[in-house]
């Protein structure tokens, strides 16, 4: 069961499983029947309808029948994307989220800790708290002057 | 059917919904990419959260043909319950973003109170949304900010949409007879008791932004009754449009 939810990915950071993304609360086996929990990452994430038919058809795949529930509580936060998924994010092009103060800091520019994920420079800036998603900001980096995602600390 | 939670829930839900309509007119039509994005970010976090409400009130409702959709696309006027000053027109930047500056800072306080509902529907939705609604806090806080203490002509423009806005930020505290009965049950958020906060968080922000606070103590009332202003009307036909047209369309 795990190696078929790890095979599903998001579609909006194809690089990233669910799984280490943390949206996966919980799968059951029973009377023939998968009952997979899944957690919105954002309320309006439009992502969420397509990881739930996602998983449908990867277990389809294998032969079984799965049906999705969405849960609410507790509320998902970016400290259940595990390590893998941090070092994914980064691989692609988006910064892993800093802790909550840490955050703070840096969307409101008081602070240069959000590093490059082209050129590993701290010397960046905040361009839009709100990016191409509603879970990332845009920022750009002063040294090599590539623009980048950061993933909002939510928490 | 509970009746006074099926209303109460639609109150909160209402005020999300024709506020995030409100920021989609502005899709491809912000003053800059940034607050675009932003502008739709925020509106797509309130649809979000206005599905969670509505589902629930769907099944609360005890009307088996309610849906989230139905709700949010088959009310007539008068049924909408949501307060004035989320259905007052963009105007301009100025407009947009202190409209989203008054409801934010009581939104933020309304979602904190909810956390702690008996009702643990109400409760997980509330800690799910504070998280988003704390970001477009600090966003809409952050540009009153820099409209205020900017130029000469972005000062005049926001002092201009922080005193005609004003007369719409009483009714966010009014409590309907649902509203009533649920606070009675610990289900409904106490409103009256966020209001010193509230003022004084908008009023730290407009002292910093160099600007007045309004001391005008006209209010305007109505929505939280289903009696709205003009503008509804346009609000509604605009995103009804397609499902009165094609009635069950889906895409």
């Amino acid at each position: 069961m795990i190696s078929i939810l790890e095979g599903v990915s998001d579609p909006e950071i194809p690089v990233l499983s669910i799984m280490d993304m943390g949206v996966v609360r919980e799968a059951i086996e029973q009377d023939g029947i998968v009952r997979v929990k899944i957690t919105p990452t954002y309320s309006g994430c439009p992502a969420m309808d397509v990881i739930g038919d996602d998983i449908v058809s990867a277990f389809a795949k294998a032969g079984k029948t799965a049906k999705i529930q969405l849960v609410l509580a507790p509320a998902w936060t970016t400290d259940w994307i595990t390590p893998r998924g941090r070092e994914a994010l980064e691989k692609y092009g988006i910064a892993a989220p800093l802790s909550p103060e840490a955050d703070k800091e840096a969307l409101l520019g008081n602070k240069k800790i959000v590093k490059c994920t082209n050129c590993g420079s701290t010397e960046t800036h905040l361009v839009s708290q709100f990016g191409s998603t509603a879970c990332k900001a845009l920022f750009k980096c002063d040294t090599c002057q590539e623009p980048f995602d950061y993933f909002k600390c939510l928490k | 059917m509970n009746k006074d939670l099926y209303n109460y829930i639609i109150g909160i839900a209402d005020n999300s919904l024709i506020l995030g309509q409100r920021l989609g007119e502005l899709c491809g039509h912000g003053p800059s990419l940034e607050t675009d994005i932003a502008g739709t970010n925020i509106s797509l976090d309130l649809f979000g959260q206005v599905r969670s409400y509505f589902q629930y009130a769907a099944q609360v409702s005890g009307d088996e043909n309610a849906t989230e959709d139905t709700l949010a696309f088959l009310r007539i006027e008068r049924e909408y319950k949501n307060v004035l000053l989320v259905e007052q027109p963009n105007t301009d930047f100025a407009y947009t973003i202190v409209r989203q500056f008054y409801f934010d800072a009581f939104h933020l306080l309304f979602l904190k109170a909810l956390e702690t509902s008996k009702d643990e529907t109400l409760a997980a939705i509330a800690k799910k949304s504070i998280k988003e609604v704390s970001y477009h806090w600090r966003f809409s806080s952050d540009w009153v900010r820099r409209l205020g203490d900017g130029t000469e002509e972005s000062h005049t423009r926001v002092l201009e949409a922080v005193n005609e806005l004003w007369m719409y930020t009483d009714e966010l505290f009014h409590q309907t007879e649902a509203d009533k009965a649920m606070i009675a049950q610990g289900i409904g958020v106490e409103t009256l008791a966020l209001k010193e906060t509230y003022y004084k968080m908008i009023g730290d922000v407009l002292e910093e932004a160099t600007l007045p606070i309004p001391e005008s103590k006209y209010w305007h009332k109505g929505g939280k009754q289903g009696i709205h202003t003009e503008h509804m009307g346009y609000i509604l036909s605009d995103m009804q449009y397609m499902q009165r047209t094609y009635p069950n369309m889906e895409w």
